[in-house]
């Protein structure tokens, strides 16, 4: 754990993850899969409440970011968008990524929870992988068939925190990895404009 | 007989899958970081523009009116309806892929909602806790082990594989019921699944829209996420063939996941 936190990319994680942090973090005991369990049924209970309270869609958003932070581990997903570009950037850079990472995953998913309002999540089983637990739900929705949705639940960043999700079997970090370097790629490699276009976009 | 008709051309198509699929493919590994084997790109890109005008200028216009003008419910009964016509076709395909308790489910199906359901108009069958099906002549070639082959973006279709396409040929062009000795329409099925797709485009449209209009490169954004949800599809509940699928950004976040030869556990 000591080493860990002295190593830098870790380091920096950190600090990324403590500067962001809400008022209620979640317990930093071992991950155990009835954690994992609670957490999934609370980013889900969280998000069913933004939807509920009717305020306007740039609050929604707002409000969707701040679950993000809570629950999700930003910081480690935002460097696995980058890939193998964050290995360049330097610390400035990949602090501003992972701020403008943040607001357009919220704002980008956060617009396509309209589509889920009504809809159903039942947490139907977990189950152990490497980096922590696999929790796998069932979505309904009125008029489709239920579909598939699975989070990926990990205490290496110290609390716990998801920092992958399916849907469907689409990997929505390999998604955005795909997204993000393509946008890289458009601006010929320019991260600094990658970041001031991403806290734009979504 | 209409079964007959059927399967003969199922398999006199399925030789030509062989062909076509057979050449190459990507191993599990590859598959679990999201590769793909493109090598008609090019021609791929071309026909990527294509259909996006052909969505921008008729599809998404024609789906959006859809959907505001049917009201909704009448939209699911519609789609109930397409799905209610190919599930003869399915039964066919469970067959063929030796699943005679599904084949028995499909037809059970079938048989409710074409009498109770109003001709498929509606979906009792759901309502009677008969499980969900869903296959199709791809997921045959499948399970026989023919390969995915190379990524293809097919005309007005779109996201496919050389193997899915023969596939999607084949479903909509061998359902059962068009070899029925007496039916309302040929192709019946082709129409039904026209429908039920601008109901699905004008249902989720603002989805599809962000990955269509909003994306860097649409393109890929469409061909991994049909790949991925393709191949969800078809590992069905063989739960430890998809752990494979979890790369560990713990391990290692720089790694480039586009690189075939990466573990996705290594240290």
């Amino acid at each position: 754990m000591l080493s860990d936190l002295l190593n830098r990319r870790n380091f920096v994680a950190s600090a990324v993850a403590g500067f962001s942090m809400t008022a209620l973090p979640l317990p930093a005991l071992a991950l155990t899969e009835a954690g994992a369990r609670t957490l999934v049924n609370n980013v889900v209970s969280d998000i069913n409440k933004v939807i509920a309270s009717g305020k306007s869609e740039s609050a929604m958003l707002r409000d969707f970011e701040k679950i993000f932070v809570r629950y999700a581990d930003v910081p480690i997903m935002a460097r696995y968008a980058l890939g193998a570009d964050a290995r360049s950037a330097s610390q400035a850079q990949l602090r501003n990524f992972t701020k403008a990472f943040q607001g357009y995953i919220s704002r980008k998913y956060g617009r396509r929870f309209r589509e889920f309002i009504g809809g159903e999540v039942t947490v139907r089983s977990a189950r152990k992988i490497k980096a922590g637990y696999e929790i796998k739900s069932l979505v309904k929705l009125q008029g489709s068939a239920p579909f598939d949705v699975t989070f990926l639940v990990s205490d290496k960043s110290g609390k716990d925190k998801f920092y992958n999700m399916f849907i469907e079997g689409v990997n929505l970090l390999l998604t955005e990895r795909t997204e993000i370097g393509a946008m890289l790629d458009r601006r010929k490699g320019d991260l600094n404009k990658l970041i001031s276009d991403l806290s734009k976009a979504g | 007989m209409t079964n007959f008709a059927g399967t003969a051309l199922r398999l006199c198509i399925m030789a030509l899958a062989l062909v076509v699929a057979g050449c190459a493919q990507t191993t599990t590994v590859e598959q679990a970081n999201g590769a793909f084997y493109d090598p008609y790109e090019n021609g791929n890109r071309s026909v990527h523009s294509f259909n996006l005008g052909v969505d921008k200028f008729l599809f998404r216009p024609a789906s959006k009116g859809y959907v505001s003008i049917i009201p909704d419910p009448m939209v699911t009964s519609f789609n109930s309806f397409a799905e209610n016509i190919s599930l003869p076709g399915q039964a066919v395909d469970y067959l063929l892929q030796g699943k005679p308790k599904e084949t028995a489910i499909t037809l059970y199906r079938f048989l409710i909602n074409s009498t109770v359901g109003f001709a498929g108009l509606a979906d009792p069958a759901t309502d009677f806790k008969v499980p969900q099906v869903d296959t199709d002549f791809g997921e045959t070639l499948h399970v026989w082990g023919v390969g995915e082959g190379p990524y293809l973006e097919l005309p007005l279709y779109g996201p496919s594989t050389t193997r899915d396409a023969v596939g999607v040929v084949v479903n909509l062009f061998t359902n059962p019921l068009d070899f029925a000795p007496t039916r309302p329409i040929d192709n019946l099925g082709l129409y039904t699944e026209v429908v039920r797709r601008m109901g699905d485009r004008g249902r989720f449209s603002d989805t599809v829209d962000s990955i269509l209009y909003e994306s860097a490169d649409s393109y890929a954004q469409a061909r991994l996420i049909y790949l991925q949800n393709r191949r969800f599809e078809l590992a069905g509940d063989d739960e430890d063939a998809y752990l494979g699928l979890y790369a560990d950004p713990y391990s290692d976040p720089y790694s480039d996941a586009s690189d075939p030869y990466e573990d996705p556990y290594a240290e």
